[in-house]
Parts: C-alpha cells; structure tokens; sequence
C-alpha cells in the first residue's frame, strides 16, 4: 500500500486478466448505433465500381456492452488522475479540470477551421493572447501554433534554419546535437535534409565546449540544445554556446522539453537562442492523452518571423480585429491541416490564466525543489550520475544493485507492485541503468516521500531477495510482456482466425 | 518547504537556481494577465467563446476537411474519461493495457474500414498522414518524384510541400479536367514516380477513377496513396479494394468534434510488406510472462527513441485519445451504422444539390458522382456570398477562389448525417433571399 492511495486494488479493470477484444464480443444483430432513416435509395447514388461490395468486419455490440468495454480498458491504465507518474523528460503533472470544461464550450469545440475570421473573434483574440505571453516567457518575437506536438515544431524550426541560410544564400549541412538529446532532435534533422552530427556530453554531464568547438565550421546550419538538458542539468556554458554558434553563423535551437524547470525565471531568448518550441502537454499542463494529442507551438526571434508557417496572426489596430495573414511570401508554408490542436491551445490558455505571473514562477520552483527532494531522500540506493543539485529531473542509476543481479528494469516493474508508476528506465543512453525521475511540481511531499520509500525498499530487497525484483510485477493484469515475441510473431491487427 | 530545502541541504530556492548564470535569470514578472480563480476563468472563456459563431449558432454545410459530424453521447463519454486522458505513452504495458488494446483494436478498424492490413497508432492529422505517407513511398521505390491530383485538398498539399522541402522531393500537380473536376489518369505522365497520390472523394467531394490511378502507379512502379474519408467506407469501396498501396485520411470526423481544426487524427494503412517502413506507434499482440494475451509497443527499432537519426519518422506523441475516440465510435457504429452514416451524408447531400440548383442561376458545378460534399456554382462572388449567409444564419464554403483560378464563383456545401431536410429547405430559401437581394 502506498501513499498514493490503492488504484491497483480500487480498479476492476486493472485487475481482471484476459479482457477479451470488442471483436471476441460481437454478436450479429447487436446495435450500438442510433441514426435517422434514410429518404430514398443511396445506392443509386454511387456508380457499381465504386460501391462497397463487403462490409467492413466491425463489431457489433449493444450500447451497454460498449460503454462496459471501453470503462473497463480505460481502468487497466496507470494514468495522472490515479496516481504519481514521475516519468522523467515526460513531465506528467496535473492537469486541471476547469481546462477540460472550457474546451468543451460550444463556442470553441464547435468552430469550424475555415471559418470567416469575422466570425471567430474570440478564438483568435485567445490565440492572440496565449501568443503575447508565450513569447514573452520565451523572449522571443513570434510564434506559430500549427505543430501539433513537440517533434513537429522541430521540424517547422528546422526548415525554418534552411530557410534562413538559403536566403543568405548558404547551403549549410550539419546540425549539431549533444548525445543527450531526445530521439526526436537527430530524427528531426534528418527529415528536414540535414546531417545531424552528435557532440559528446563532458564529465559534469553538460556538453563538451572543447568537442563542440572542434565541430563547428561554417557548414553547421545549428545547434539543437535542451536547456536544462535531458540529465536535468542547466548548461551553464550557455554563454559560451551561443557565443560559438553564432560566430560560425549557426543558429540556436531551444527544445523545450524542459522548459518547465525555467519557466519565469530565465528565458531563452536572452541566453541567445534564436528558435524555441514548447511541449504545451508538459509545461502547460495540458493531458497528454495515452501518447497525444500535444501541442508544440514554434518561437522566433524576430530575424526569423518572415519564415513562419502561414498564415500568422494579425491585429488590425483601425477596425481593432483578429485576422489570420496569409500574405508571407517568405514563409516556408503550412506544416498543419488547418490551425494546430486549438482545442490543447484553450487549455493552456486556461492554466496560463488561472496561475498568472507569480503562479507561473512557482511552477518552477516547485519542479526544480520536488526533483531536488527526491534525489536526496534515494541518493545513498541510487546515486545520480552526475554530482550537485539538479533542476526539474535527475538520471540516477541503479548499476549498484547490478551485483545482487538487478537490473534498472526489475527496480522499476517492482515499483509497480508497489503501487506507482516507475521513473523513465534506460534514457538517456549516456548513463548505465538509467533511472530517470521528475515528480513535477504538482506531487505532494508525501507522495514524493512515499515514493523514495518505496524505492529504498526496492533496494533493500535487491539485496535480501532478488527473485521477488525479478518476478516483479504481479499485481497488474499482464506481467513482463514478451516483446521480442511481438517483434518476431508479428500480430498488428485482430483476425477472426484468432 | 524549508523542511524539504534543509534536507537537500540548500538554504534557499534561488541556490538552486544557482547554475543558471545570473546574467541570464529572470527576475521581473512575466507579462501574462494576473490570475484568475475557477469561477473568474469560466466567465472570462464563456465571454471569449461567445464572440466566435459556429455550428453550434449556425447550422453547418461547411465542407473542405471539417465537417459537423455527430459525435454519440457514448463516444464523448468514454473518450473523455480521465484514464485515458491523463495517461502517457505505454512505455510500461503492464500499467498501460487498456490504452494499448484500444489502440490495438484501433487498428484492426483501421485495417477493416480502409481494407487494407497493416495501420498504425494515429499520426498528426490528414496531412501529416499524407507527407509520411509520400516518404514512406520515396523510401520503398527510391525515387523522389511525387505526382499530387489537383483536387486533393489544397492545405494537404502545401504541407507535403513543406514538410519534404528538406529531402528535395519533387512534387508535381497533376491537373484536373475543368469540365469534370477529376484528374484523367490516363492522361498523367507517371515515368519515374514514387508516389501517386488521390483523394477519395477529391476536395470538390468527387470520386476519382480511383483504381485508374493505382493501375498507372502500379505500372509505373510507384505506390499509389489514398488520401480518403473514413466516414465513407460504409457505402464506398475501400481503398485496398482499388489496389491502393497506402490509404491515409483525416479521422476527426469519427468522434471527435470540429474544434477548429484540432486535435484531429491522422488514420494510416497499408500493405503488411511495408510494415517496417510504417511512420509512429505499432500496438502488437504478444504473451506475457504466464502466456497471456498481452499488448505492447512493437517494431520500436524503427522509431526515434531507438534509431534516432535513421528513424522512419520524427514521430514521437501522437493523437492517441482522439484514435480512441474514433476507435469507440467505429465499434459504436458497427457496419450498419458506419453504412446508414454513408447513406445519410449520400442522400443529404444530393438532396442539397438537387434543393440549390433549382434556385436560378445555381448549378452544380461538376456532373460526376459525389459523397458529402459538392461545389454549387453561384451568381455571385462566393466568398461574399459565404459571408452573407453566416448573417442569415448558415455557415457554407469554402469559397473555392481561395484555391482554384477561375472559380471565384464556386461555393463547397457540404452536409452531413446531421442535416435535415427542412434545414436543406431552409437554407434553399434563405440563399434564393439572399440571391434575389443582390
């Protein structure tokens, strides 16, 4: 039993075994589905060529069964609202419900995205204001909401970097990534035509100024950076950084997946990045939904506005309206259908609104002390990998227990017996056994405390009884999935031939 | 929280703090209007989203890639339920299977509706499920060279543009016939394509020789791409009955509302031989260690946490909660209920066209068969018409001379399962008003 209550033993869908497919619950004749009659003979309406001849195989099920299926899925699910979910670089927070509410107001869920700007003021006097203050917590000049999530503001941000050094007439090839980065960074540049090249992290886990500065040329088109980085450390040579990048006329790019440990008391465009993407889903608090949907809004500093994704927001000071500005010649173009995932936006207008200014600097603090908190209380089991205080995440490593033969993984499914959700296991790549926690500043001291208890019994047992780490977990509804089986026998799809 | 700093051993907040350089902290209060509290925020958003009208002040015939589809009380319940919501990505199965079965049965309704066998977790929207859809094409074939119909949707195009402006993908527009609003495959020049690309139905609602165009990709040794309406596939042949290669298509319209324009998701399928090519998140069946069904995230080797710069995609969060959604409402639909959703937009639309172009000097632009949506030729400049009618209480368009030269004239009516027939009536009589005045 934990601090965090008992969501293992309070669910039923948790605990049953072997939930059956909605397909294995089909009965012919059911009906879920409730639609007016039809006038006339559609079928007429479609050529024979284009008819469809066979069915789609779609369960049929009655409303009651469906609404059971889908309560009982939803409760085999670790999720914020049943407990902690200290999922390093993930930054798992709570998210308000007021945001769900407003977002479901008929005035925004029901907007269409083609719409006469005359007619959607509100919404984009919303996007207006969200915009002013994102760019001032980022000191950067503009922003586009079209991304939909972080990876794709990466790519918008990148394009962006060609476009800039082709209209200086440069054909740049390497982008620069410290090997800490997230796996999005490198894939990023290599979808936007890039080379990325990585630069080794020094003994203080921050990148290598030496190793840095022996790759850079006036070939490199960049440097992508995480600041605090993905060990939780703040690269405290960020002067020097900027400094080198620039004198080779790259540009600096701020990931901002963890912009949540800064956020209020340091901003990225004075420490000279050029590019900021935001993770609306980890620093606004926005649900991240079983893996999305997200938001990552793009920044600019101003040198770089003309190459925004169209079209750009706009006020016109004489009729004093919202319009949507699609005359960017320079613009590298649309990187989404239509807006972005307007409906996260209004969430995180909402927490933005709800904290305000001295809410928002508290987010940070309370990131950067919780994280603190929990280092302390595990280091003597589990030391970090790199010394001192860090900000919003720490990795620490769990190599020590590798002599009673537990691994990070056991340390973690263990951890689930017990009733939270493990730290990031394995990232970053550069730490053995890598633990990586980040409690977010939404966990309780007690939480936090039960938490690192947990985790030091974990230690004590690793010791005293292995096997009990190794045969971890047992009280979830599946135990060690078999995934090189998934990989091998590969099965993506339901059939009916089983 | 003195009691947690004196146990990290620092006296103060700001020590922590301390690696930040002090030339670069922040030390003034950000510009962001002061708090509000619940009931303060609720006004405020009430206030603001009162001064936006859309489908639910105006009855909507809007068309173009959104559309007022209903979404069952059923669907927005369970998909709005916080388990799933407040979730992360199943990186740990044993605490994640309920969202990993969803997605696996997300899936498996994928592969059944587009009749093809392989689909993944959901991407972006329609036209990220377009651009990876392209590079999974230039990938297989090795080639570059990219053949779009004109009459996929504009926007989809613009981001396959920029989204491969980096790889230097040739992208060229095959144009449409201006006398039938589809593209004649016969007479496109595939040579040396990797990836053909149709929409099923086309922007102006149309349905293109769709199988022409996967017999000329095939023979060219291209793949033949889909971009296709989900809430069609009741009453229309899927795309892998065509021969279609990989079928993409913007899901919202399946149990998640219009949002203006997101989150939405994007649906991809195709050939199972392509399988390790596939963009994103693969859910996969597997035993657990007491040889139980279980699920998991598999062919993880092709995505960015493990191949990072050689990876298929960038791909990393997803639209999973609205892949769920889509996923209750398929199940809540079933096969009839996905064909009477077909035969609703069918019949309504068409008795839309047949109601308007009896008003003089309107006329359906095109001849050809069309599903949900139409363009209505007009007396008058249809962006100012469009305008018009939002005053009179009808949201239509778009105007399709935002995209098109030489159709300042034509207007999208799209209708949906929703629309009624006296509100087809309704919005019959207020045009012709609305004409008559001019």
């Amino acid at each position: 039993m934990s601090a965090t209550g008992a969501p293992l033993e309070m669910s039923a869908g948790l605990r049953e075994r072997d939930l059956q497919l909605i397909f294995e619950q089909s009965r012919s004749g059911r009906r879920a589905w409730s639609l007016p009659p039809v006038d006339g003979d559609a079928d007429e309406l479609i050529p024979a060529e284009h008819r469809r001849e066979q069915a789609p195989a779609l369960p049929e099920v009655s409303e009651r069964d469906l609404v059971r299926h889908y309560t009982r899925l939803s409760q085999r699910n670790w999720a914020i609202d049943v407990g902690a979910y200290p999922l390093g670089s993930c930054t798992m927070k709570y998210n308000p419900k007021v945001a769900e509410e407003v977002a479901a107001m008929p005035g925004f869920a029901a907007l269409h995205p083609l719409e006469d700007d005359v007619l959607t003021q509100g919404a984009l006097e919303l996007l207006g204001t969200l915009e002013r203050a994102l760019c001032n917590a980022t000191g950067m000049a503009r922003i586009t909401f079209q991304p939909a999530a972080g990876a794709q503001g990466e790519l918008t941000g990148l394009l962006i970097m060609r476009a800039f050094h082709a209209a200086n007439g440069q054909d740049r090839h390497r982008v620069i990534i410290p090997d800490s980065a997230h796996g999005t960074n490198p894939a990023s540049v290599s979808l936007a035509g890039y080379v990325a090249q990585e630069v080794r992290s020094d003994e203080r886990g921050l990148v290598d100024l030496d190793a840095l500065r022996d790759v850079l040329d006036d070939d490199v088109a960049g440097l992508m950076l995480t600041n605090p980085n993905t060990l939780g450390l703040f690269e405290r040579d960020i002067q020097k950084i900027q400094a080198a990048i620039h004198e080779v006329g790259g540009l600096l790019y701020y990931d901002g997946a963890n912009f949540n440990s800064i956020v209020g008391r340091c901003r990225p465009g004075d420490m000279g990045f050029d590019i900021v993407h935001l993770n609306l889903h980890k620093t606004f608090a926005t649900p991240h939904g079983g893996g999305g949907p997200g938001s990552g809004p793009l920044a600019v500093v101003e040198r770089l506005e003309r190459f925004l994704p169209k079209p750009v927001l706009a006020f016109d000071e004489g009729s004093e309206r919202w319009r949507w500005d699609d005359d960017r010649p320079d613009s590298i173009g649309r990187i989404h259908s239509f807006h972005g995932n307007f409906g996260i936006n209004v969430r995180a207008y909402a927490y933005l609104r709800s904290l305000g200014p001295e809410g928002l600097r508290k987010v940070a603090e309370g990131a950067v002390v919780n994280a603190n908190y929990l280092r302390v209380l595990i280091e003597e089991a589990f030391p970090t990998a790199y010394p001192g205080t860090c900000m919003h995440e720490f990795v620490s490593s769990a190599k020590r227990l590798k002599k009673h033969g537990v691994r990070g993984m056991d340390v973690a499914k263990r951890l689930i017996d017990l009733g939270y959700h493990p730290p990031t296991v394995y990232f970053p790549l550069v730490v053995e056994e890598a633990l990586m926690a980040e409690p977010t500043e939404t966990e309780s001291k007690e939480t936090i405390e039960g938490l690192a208890e947990a985790m030091l019994q974990i230690a004590r047992e690793a010791e005293t009884d292995p096997d009990l780490l190794h045969d971890a977990p047992t009280t979830t509804p599946v135990r060690r999935p078999d995934e090189a089986r998934a990989a091998r026998d590969l099965k993506v799809r339901w059939s009916p031939a089983g | 929280m003195d009691e947690m700093l004196a146990r990290i051993g620092v006296s103060s907040i700001d020590e922590l703090f301390e690696p930040v350089p002090e030339r670069f902290r922040f030390e003034g209060d950000l510009e962001v209007p002061d708090a509000l509290s619940e009931p303060e925020l609720i006004s405020h958003l009430a206030e603001l989203s009162r001064r936006n009208k859309g489908a639910a002040d105006l009855v909507c015939f809007a068309g173009g890639g959104a559309y007022d589809h209903h979404v069952p009380a059923a669907v927005r319940a369970l998909a709005s339920r916080a388990e799933f919501a407040t979730s992360y990505t199943p990186y740990q199965p044993e605490l994640s299977q309920g969202v990993l079965q969803a997605i696996y049965e997300f899936q498996t309704l994928v592969c059944e509706i587009f009749g093809l066998e392989v689909a993944n977790a959901s991407l972006y929207d329609g036209a990220s499920a377009l651009a990876e859809a392209v590079n999974l094409a230039d990938r297989v074939t090795k080639r570059d060279r990219v053949v779009v119909a004109e009459t996929v949707h504009p926007h989809y195009v613009e981001v396959l543009r920029t989204w491969t402006s980096g790889l230097g993908t040739h992208i060229e527009v095959a144009p449409f016939d201006r006398a039938t609003g589809v593209v004649d495959w016969d007479a496109v020049d595939l040579e040396g394509a990797g990836a053909v690309v149709v929409g099923y139905p086309n922007v102006f609602g149309l349905l293109e020789d769709v199988s022409a165009a996967a017999v000329r990709a095939r023979d060219a040794g291209a793949l033949s791409i889909a971009v296709t309406d989900p809430t069609a596939m009741g009453v229309l042949k899927p795309p892998g009955g065509h021969g279609i290669d990989v079928a993409v298509g913007e899901g919202h319209g399946l149990g998640n509302p219009m949002s203006y324009g997101g989150p939405y998701v994007g649906l991809f399928a195709t050939k199972l031989e392509h399988v390790r090519q596939v963009p994103g998140r693969i859910a996969g069946e597997t035993l657990d260690a007491d040889g139980r069904r279980a699920f998991v995230l598999t062919l993880q080797a092709r995505e960015q946490h493990i191949r990072r710069a050689k990876a298929t995609s960038n791909v990393c969060t997803n639209q999973t909660l609205m892949a769920i959604a889509a996923a209750i409402h398929l199940s809540w639909l079933g096969p009839e209920g996905l064909r009477r959703l077909g035969e609703l937009c069918l019949a309504r639309a068409h008795r839309a066209a047949d109601r308007l172009s009896e008003i003089p000097d309107c006329e359906v632009r095109f001849d050809g068969p069309f599903y949900k949506e139409f363009v209505l030729r007009v007396p008058a400049p249809a962006d100012k018409l469009a305008a018009a009618m939002a005053r009179q209480g009808f949201l239509v368009g778009p105007a399709l001379g935002r995209w098109y030269d030489a159709m300042d004239d034509c207007l999208v009516i799209a209708a949906t399962e929703k629309r009624t027939p006296e509100e087809i009536e309704r919005l019959a009589e207020a045009l012709e008003k609305e004409l008559a005045g001019r």
